[in-house]
């Protein structure tokens, strides 16, 4: 009951935010919207009782990400939504076919019974604690793991690259 | 008991605990600056001043809460309440005192005991940056937006340097729970050193000075600077919704105290004897004795050092805190492994 109280709750808030962030004339309310979304889908785990990913969904994407983009939208001062018109009717389009192909993919894929199934991980009582994801994570799947932090580690670096190396005969760019 | 009736009279404990301790917070706090400063501080209302607090706050609530013209109404309703819930929740996890037993049934003294607390704490206080952000930039208004932005940027830079010194704790006590985290303090080594993590000490070192920065207390009040951008993100507040800023600011104050004392110093760890009343009592004492001190020290260094200018603050931040932790937790890291499976070439 609780558990059914809060799932329709936060289905509510997420679904209210992910609307906001595409409806929203200001950016910056576009990136509350997204952050409220981010921080429903971490209740959302909570039920799952995959409480470190519902951590993890927080401090990074709800923490980190969204702040760096609310930093960023108030850096460029695009926070002001006269100063660009009306959004041109192109984008709205583009906006609301991708909006209905996503649509389409979740309910094709909530039609699947591996949706809707028991959780892959057995009965036990708490399956996302951290012990049990750090058993799975450097024991099943360690070598998926180490590409992906691979991957990760390479975008940064080369992130960092692009940025102070723009060019051979750039002398500042070295210093 | 219900689960529902539990939750919520543990919730409202944590809560007027918390307001209580912010009474006297904000007392203790101007009394010590004031005896630091050779003044006499508060002592009007009260013995020694002590309802300060009390009347300032019904003083608050009174006032009227200005709404500046050029404010986004909504998020600037918002960013106050935004402010206030991260700090309130944080303290659900943090253990007060041992496990007591009244009438053969035993009661934690913690809101709840996350398996994940460590990690609540750390995600609670990455919300607690979108008030700031998100009141500089609803205020519509030049000053609290540089705050914002100064904010924004100071509180993720030493958020990752605090993340960081919390890794060692979490290595040595092998949970991420805090009360496992305290139970794995008690006891002593070698018979009369209490086995606390402060020997992490470049860990605690780290954790306070991310602590000082992360609750925009000086010398990295640059958030706040009065003497450059008025009151930073809370310039266009006034009455109640100031209040609710200046609520959230001491109890976070309070919170990262509580989180040094039960991370670092043991928690409720303490000589216990006495009556059985006593046994139950005192490691509540050792738990308040040890906050408090850190608390006291959060004052001291308030009114000792002054503010830091803004590139010392980002590069001290990112050259120095990260890389060392970094560089710790790699040598915690390599020690525990030798404790465990032995040294390499044996």
């Amino acid at each position: 009951m609780a558990e059914a109280v809060t799932f329709g709750i936060f289905a509510i808030v997420a679904l209210a935010g992910a609307v906001t962030m595409l409806v929203a004339k200001n950016p910056v309310y576009s990136a509350v919207g997204l952050l409220s979304a981010m921080f429903a889908l971490a209740v959302m785990y909570i039920l799952l009782d995959a409480h470190l990913v519902a951590m993890v969904q927080v401090i990074i994407y709800a923490g980190a990400v969204m702040t760096l983009f609310l930093f960023v939208i108030m850096l460029i001062g695009v926070d002001n939504p006269n100063a660009y018109g009306p959004r041109p009717v192109s984008q709205s389009i583009v906006t609301w076919v991708v909006a209905g192909v996503f649509f389409a993919a979740i309910v094709l894929a909530g039609s699947g019974a591996w949706v809707t199934g028991s959780a892959a991980f057995g009965t036990a009582d708490l399956n996302g604690t951290i012990e049990n994801v750090a058993d799975e994570m450097f024991g099943t799947w360690t070598i998926v793991f180490l590409s992906t932090v691979m991957l990760l580690t390479i975008a940064a670096v080369g992130t960092i690259a692009l940025a102070y190396f723009t060019g051979a005969d750039d002398d500042e760019a070295a210093a | 008991m219900s689960v529902f009736l539990d939750a919520s009279i543990r919730t409202l404990l944590v809560f007027v605990f918390l307001l209580v301790t912010v009474l006297l917070l904000i007392w203790v706090e101007r009394k010590f600056v004031s005896d630091l400063q050779n003044r006499v501080g508060p002592d009007r209302a009260g013995p020694w001043g002590i309802l300060q607090s009390l009347a300032d706050g019904v003083k608050a609530f009174f006032k009227e809460s200005i709404r500046p013209t050029r404010a986004e109404f909504l998020l600037y309703a918002a960013a106050p309440i935004m402010a206030l819930l991260p700090a309130l929740l944080i303290f659900m996890v943090i253990p007060i005192g041992a496990p007591i037993t009244v009438n053969g049934t035993e009661y934690e003294l913690v809101g709840t005991d996350l398996n994940v607390g460590l990690l609540y704490v750390l995600a609670l206080s990455s919300m607690a940056v979108y008030a700031v952000t998100l009141a500089g930039w609803a205020s519509g208004s030049k000053y609290p937006l540089l705050g914002s932005v100064r904010a924004s940027a100071q509180m993720i830079s030493y958020e990752a340097a605090m993340g960081l010194a919390l890794v060692p704790v979490v290595m040595f006590a092998g949970s991420t729970s805090i009360v496992a985290i305290v139970e794995s303090q008690q006891g002593t080594f070698g018979g009369f050193i209490p086995a606390w993590n402060i020997v992490l000490l470049p860990s605690f070192v780290i954790f306070l000075i991310a602590g000082f920065a992360e609750t925009n207390r000086a010398p990295f009040d640059l958030v706040e600077a009065e003497s450059e951008i008025v009151g930073g993100y809370h310039t266009e507040y006034s009455g109640l919704t100031f209040a609710l800023f200046f609520l959230a600011e001491y109890i976070n104050v309070f919170n990262i105290s509580a989180l040094v004392a039960v991370l670092f110093l043991g928690g409720w760890a303490g000589p216990v004897f006495g009556p059985t009343w006593l046994e139950a009592l005192l490691p509540i004492f050792w738990f308040l004795v040890k906050t408090w001190s850190i608390v006291l020290l959060f004052v001291w260094v308030r009114a000792t050092l002054p503010r830091m200018r803004y590139d010392q603050l980002m590069s001290f931040g990112w050259k120095r805190l990260i890389p060392v932790s970094l560089a710790w937790i790699i040598l915690v890291a390599l020690a525990l492994g030798v404790r465990e499976f032995g040294a390499p070439w044996s």
